[in-house]
Formats: structure tokens, sequence, C-alpha cells
């Protein structure tokens, strides 16, 4: 962001939005089936899931790259978001569930006869999305308070963050909570009066989403260059200082992580009608980790980096999981070491590294000397 | 301590504080008029920066006063409210934010507004701009504007962290060992920054080496296992005999 050269890194990116908004979405309504630059609705739906997980990303690392706090406990935020939208979709369902009953199948399963209560406001849109939002950030703002006027900071911030999505994972399991259990929703039918079955309504679904994430990307890259963002990341760089200047540090974290969270439920405000199936397991803990990886993986302390991490992490993902199904998790860790070790800005900072790697070779050649052969070895590591 | 002082801006009475049975700070009596340059010496763990921690509301005492300036009671606020009464601290080891510019580090401390909003719709005006040059001039840092702050030197991280704290325009000043890791050149320059900024701001040092003393020195407090040992002028606290017994341990106590 503060780089000299923000041309060729400007055209690159609006060239990227232009393939992700107008060329992918275009080559899916426009070409045959079968031509060779047809884009299938199967990709579309599957890049739609990618977005998500991208402008999820970017909000873990606004907390984690940009304000020093390692949030392992996102995926919550994203699917409360997302369980929200989907009390909709299952009103919506209407009478085609197996049952044929004009409440959701689970309920029928659960000996409801009737809708429960709190259900009936979700029959209206507005109101689940206004509660997709409402939701997480209560939750947020109420656990932020807590603990960060307690100061509550590192390493125990993650370990907390990543209780609460636990717990509340524990919570979604039971089905007591009516909210369909382990199976949580599925088999959506309607939104707004759209089938989601249908091709046109994913592409649509797919453009809103490719649209959020530059409207995300463009408003976190606003938030970042304002003062709020300069004392945003001098809270991670220097927090004391920012205390004994006159920062009250704890509203400023508290701002930044209700905001992330909001951004979070965006994220799964529109992955749940994509995805077509929400629940608890994806607020295990491990979802919340997945998410860091991908930032990591990307850059953290930029914005171009976790989308490119996600979208990169998750197209390697769809692919090793049918290729090496059993391998996934094994080459998730892998690449977390050997990213954390060896590229520490990620895939961001590649042209960086080749640089300085270009640049350790052309200047010390050392030739008719067999010593160095080693030392330089050494230094493809060291190389930062 | 005597009555005909009525402008104190800081005072510490009777204070206490214990940390798991280690009395850090004991009965601390301690007043500081406006406008004046104070210089805090003591051994190791005599307190001196329990005694910054206690002023700046890191650190609450068990018992005990702590007023600024007319009334103001420290000792139920935290650090940022502290701070925007109007008192500045530097740490120790220089505590700069490393990936901003030099001029951005300023920018952030200049004396304005703190909230969140106002931080979200803030826009540099031209008089802040000013501002901050000059703070920067005043601290020899100008040439270094665009600079991050992590590619300064020791010394240069020290002076903008000084720099920091001008830009606040505080009222009290406490500095904790400025002078440590620097070259004598560096040492001399700091001295120097201190003693422009005495009359405008009231400061104390906490500083060990005795050359820094000297050259800043107007009234010096010697702290000792937490409570004031003695005070007064350089020549006088060197000579005084708890002193060196403190500081040069057994050799005074043959005699």
């Amino acid at each position: 962001m503060r780089n000299s050269s923000i041309k060729p890194g400007t055209w690159g990116l609006i060239g990227a939005a232009i393939i992700m908004l107008v060329v992918l979405p275009g080559l899916n309504a426009f070409t045959p089936e079968g031509s060779f630059l047809h884009v299938s609705n199967f990709s579309i739906n599957l890049y739609g899931k990618y977005l998500c997980y991208a402008i999820l990303a970017i909000g873990v690392d606004m907390l984690w790259g940009y304000t020093g706090l390692l949030s392992l406990g996102q995926a919550l935020f994203f699917c409360l978001g997302g369980y929200m939208i989907g009390m909709y979709l299952m009103r919506m369902i209407g009478d085609l569930g197996q049952y044929h009953k004009p409440i959701p199948d689970f309920l029928v399963f659960l000996g409801w006869s009737s809708l429960p209560p709190f259900w009936k406001p979700f029959s209206s849109f507005w109101f689940a999305l206004l509660m997709a939002f409402l939701l997480p950030g209560v939750l947020s703002a109420l656990f932020g308070f807590l603990a960060f006027r307690s100061r509550i900071r590192g390493v125990y911030f993650s370990i907390l963050t990543q209780a609460l999505t636990y717990a509340a994972c524990l919570l979604f399991f039971r089905n007591s909570l009516l909210l369909g259990g382990n199976n949580g929703f599925t088999d959506f039918k309607f939104i707004l009066g759209h089938d989601l079955r249908t091709p046109a309504t994913q592409r649509g679904l797919y453009l809103i989403t490719a649209v959020v994430l530059v409207l995300v990307y463009l408003g976190c890259r606003w938030l970042s260059r304002t003062k709020f963002g300069l004392i945003q990341q001098a809270i991670r760089d220097s927090e004391n200082r920012v205390l004994f200047s006159g920062y009250a540090a704890a509203h400023y974290k508290l701002f930044i992580f209700v905001v992330c969270s909001l951004i979070a439920a965006l994220g799964g405000v529109l992955y749940v009608p994509q995805v077509g199936i929400i629940n608890p397991s994806e607020m295990a803990p491990d979802k919340s980790l997945e998410a860091v990886v991908w930032v990591a993986v990307g850059g953290r302390g930029t914005l171009i980096g976790p989308v490119l991490g996600a979208i990169f992490v998750n197209a390697l993902k769809s692919w090793t999981t049918r290729a090496f199904p059993d391998l996934w998790l094994l080459i998730l860790g892998t690449m977390f070491i050997l990213v954390t070790v060896f590229m520490p800005k990620g895939i961001v900072g590649i042209p960086e590294q080749l640089r300085a790697l270009k640049a350790r070779f052309t200047r010390c050649p050392a030739p008719g000397n067999g010593a160095p052969v080693a030392p330089a070895k050494e230094g493809v590591a060291g190389v930062k | 301590m005597s009555a005909k002082h009525k402008e104190f801006i800081l005072m510490l009475e009777g204070v206490n504080k214990t940390f798991d049975g280690f009395k850090a700070i004991s009965e601390l009596n301690f007043y500081m008029d406006a406008g004046e340059l104070r210089v805090i010496i003591g051994p190791n763990g005599a307190g001196k920066s329990t005694m910054m921690d206690l002023i700046t509301g890191r650190t609450r005492p068990d018992t005990g006063k702590i007023e600024f300036g007319r009334d103001t009671d420290l000792t139920t606020l935290n650090e940022y409210q502290i701070n925007r009464l109007g008192v500045g601290r530097k740490f120790q080891t220089p505590s700069v934010y490393i990936d901003h510019t030099v001029f951005e580090n300023v920018l952030l401390s200049l004396k304005g507004p703190r909230g969140v909003f106002s931080a979200l719709f803030h826009r540099t005006t031209a008089a802040q701009r000013g501002r901050i040059e000059e703070v920067l001039t005043t601290v020899g840092l100008a040439d270094r504007a665009g600079w991050k702050a992590g590619a300064l030197s020791h010394g240069q991280k020290q002076w903008l962290e000084i720099g920091m704290l001008i830009a606040q325009e505080p009222k009290l000043l406490l500095v904790d060992e400025p002078a440590a890791g620097m070259s004598d050149e560096e040492t001399r320059k700091t001295g120097e920054l201190l003693m422009a900024l005495e009359g405008k701001h009231s400061i104390i040092v906490i500083e060990h080496d005795m050359t820094f003393v000297r050259q800043i020195a107007r009234k010096v407090t010697v702290l000792h296992q937490g409570t004031v040992l003695c005070e007064g002028t350089v020549d006088q606290v060197q000579n005084n005999d708890r002193v060196k017994e403190v500081y040069l341990g057994r050799k005074k106590k043959a005699h």
C-alpha cells in the first residue's frame, strides 16, 4: 500500500476486478456449454464460495495483520450471518419439504406442528438480513468490550476467541436450540422469489458477492489510510505508546473487532445461499484457523493478500480433496509452516523476495571460490 | 516541601506500593514545582520506574495520594486519561511506531481529539503540518520526516519519542533514562534538548549516567528502597554520606 509502485499494482487490481466482475460471469452466461471458453455453472458457484471466503479473510487480516489481534473465532461471525439468512431460506422452502408441512422439516421431525415464535419474523428477508448483522455485531461488541476492557491480549485473546467459537459450535449442535442441530439448514429453494437452483440466480449471487468483495476491499483500504488506520497499526506495533499518548486503545480495538465481525457476517450471508448448506461444523475451531492460514499464505498486513490467499488455498483444497482426500490437512499444515518460515509476507511478498534473491546473486557471485556455496543456500532461507 | 510553595505540579504523599510482598514504594513523599526540571537517581530496584508507573496510571498505589496540578487525583485514572490531563511519558527503550513514518509518528502524538470517530474523519491541516515540522526541527529530525521510524538509529528513535512527547504539549514530562545506549555526543545533545524544554514543561528525568545528570540537573532526588533518601543540588547529593553508602555499598560503613 505504501509502495512506490502503485501504478502497476493498481492496474493489476482493476484487471482482476474486471475478470471477476465481467469476464467470468459473462463467459458463464453467454458462451455455449461445451465451448472451451465456457465457465460452467459449477465453477461460478465455486468461485462465489471462494469470494465469500475472501471477504472473511479481509476481516481476519484487518484484525491480525493491521491491529495485531489474532482472532481465532472469525468463522463464528461468518456462520451467525449465514444462519440468520439460512432461517429465512428455510422459511422460503414453504411446504416443499419432505414432510410437505409449512414448517421446516427438522421441526416436524422434532415434533413441532407450528412454527416456534422466534422463527416467525424470519419469514421476512429484511428482518433476517438485519439479524444477520445485529447478532454478530452485538456478540462481538459484548465479547470485545469484556476482553479489551480487561486488557486481554496476545495469545490469551486468541484462545478466548477460539473458545467462543467452540462453545457456539457445541450450542448449535443441540437440537433443542431449534436451529437444525448437527444437520443445520439445507435444501433451500427460493430467495426473494428467485429459484436458487437456476444458474441465473447463482450467477446473480456470484455477481453480488464480487461487488461486495470489491466494496469491502475499498472500504478497508480507505479505513487503513485514515488516522484511525494509523492508530490501528500503532496499536499493533506499540500499544503502550498509544495508551500513553492519550488514546483509549480498547475503544479502537473494540471498533475494529465489531467492524471485522460484520465483514465476516457479510461473507456468511452471501455464502449460505450459494453453497446451499450451513451447519455447526462450520463453526468448529479449525474453520477459523483455516481463515488465518489463508491470510498468512496470501500475505498478512496487506489487503490483497487475504483475497489471494483465500482463493488460492481454497482452490488447492478443492483440487486436493478430490485428488488426495486424506492428505488435505497434512498439506494445509505443511503449507502454513513453510509459508511462516520461508515466506513471511506470503504470496504478495514473492516479487520482493525474488528481487532480493536476484540482488543477492548478482551482487556477490564470488567466482572461483568454493566456499560460498553453503552460505548462499543459507541465504535463500534467510531472505526476508 | 516548604510551605511557601503553592504551585506544585506534582505531589506524592505517603504513597505505598507492594508487589507480591515486595515493598517497591514505601511512604514516598515527593513534591515538584511547575516548570522544574528534576532528576531522579537511585540504585537498581530503588523504585524509580514504579514511581513513573504510579504517576502515569499504569499501576495504582496501595495507599497514598498522588495529585497533579492543583487538586487532580491521579490514583483513580488510567493511562490515557492521565495522559490527556497533560502527563507525557517516555519509556526507557524507545517506543515509536516502527512501521509509520517519522511524520506520522508525530502526527499521532499531536495534541488534539483522541476519539475513534474523530480519528476516522481526521484531515491533517496545514497548521498541524507546520507544528509537526516545528517539533521535528526541535529534535533534529526534520530531514527524516519521510523515513520509517524503524529505520532510525537508536539515538534518533529516542529523540523521535521525545518529539512525540513535545507534540502532546504536556504539562509534565516523565523521561526514563533518555541517555541509555547513546554515544557521548548523542547524550550531550539529548541533555541540551531537555534543557531547552525546561520552563515550558515540567520535566522529571530518571538517569544513571552521572555526567549527564551533572549536565542537566538543578535539583536531584535520590530514591532508595522506595522512598526519598535525599534531595538537593548535584554536589550536595554527591557529598551526602547516606547516598555514598547506598551507591558505594560497604565502604562508608567501615568509616
